[in-house]
């Protein structure tokens, strides 16, 4: 399955790049994601611990399963106010 | 009315907003960019947001608001790009019957909102700039307050 992952702030400046489309096994969690994320991006290791995690623009989990065609976001705490 | 928007906030329109026959009191809150954050000196701060994410996260707070405090009409604005010192970085007002409620309402919003809507804040300082991130509630002291 095709799944679009979004990142910001601290993590999109370490990739270098806002958004990728990875093709994944069916039923990958976004706790898996963030391993493949890991594994294409090894920049990403510099951020310390896992991140806050979405999909489809609701906080989700790390063992929370993700379907075709959702969108994935990754980042850090947020900062806002 | 919830919008990430990236031109300057008229905190008077955003007032005019939660007006109504309804409404009895109104209470507004305005964040804005502060020229020191734990002893240096800011120069500027740059916003970012997941402008999807955070507009459905501020109108979960504004359901919120309305359950909880009694608001009867909300409006939330947050800005994002680089703001100079003394800009509003977000509006937030309720209209509600009575003072307490829109008080009230508009006090949980903001501390909501800085818990949970996905914008980012880094500070740009005369030599270099930094990302700030939230800390565990009650483990430190906010930027904006």
């Amino acid at each position: 399955m095709k799944v679009k992952v979004l990142l910001f702030a601290r993590l999109r400046e370490l990739v270098g790049g806002e958004a990728v489309e990875l093709e994944l096994p069916e039923g990958a969690t976004v706790g898996e994601i963030w391993g493949t994320l890991q594994d294409r991006a090894p920049a990403l290791r510099a951020y310390p611990g896992p991140p806050l995690m979405a999909v489809d623009q609701d906080y989700a989990r790390p063992e929370t399963v993700v379907s075709d065609g959702e969108e994935v976001a990754f980042f850090p705490p947020v900062s806002g106010g | 009315m919830f919008r990430i928007v990236e031109s300057p906030i008229d905190a008077a329109e955003v007032l005019r907003l939660v007006s109504g026959p309804e409404v009895g009191g109104i209470a507004s809150f305005v964040g804005t960019v502060r020229d020191t954050n734990a002893g240096k000196r800011v120069s500027a701060v740059e916003y970012h947001a997941y402008p999807a994410m955070a507009e459905r996260v501020m109108r979960q707070i504004g359901e919120e608001m309305t359950r909880g405090f009694g608001a009867l009409r909300i409006a939330m604005v947050h800005r994002v790009g680089r703001l100079s010192v003394g800009e509003a970085s977000v509006v937030i007002a309720a209209g509600a019957a009575h003072r307490h409620e829109s008080l009230a309402s508009v006090a949980y919003a903001i501390e909501r909102l800085k818990q949970a809507v996905p914008i980012w804040k880094k500070e740009c300082y005369e030599d270099g700039s930094e990302w700030l991130e939230s800390v565990p509630p009650g483990a430190g002291s906010e930027a904006t307050d």
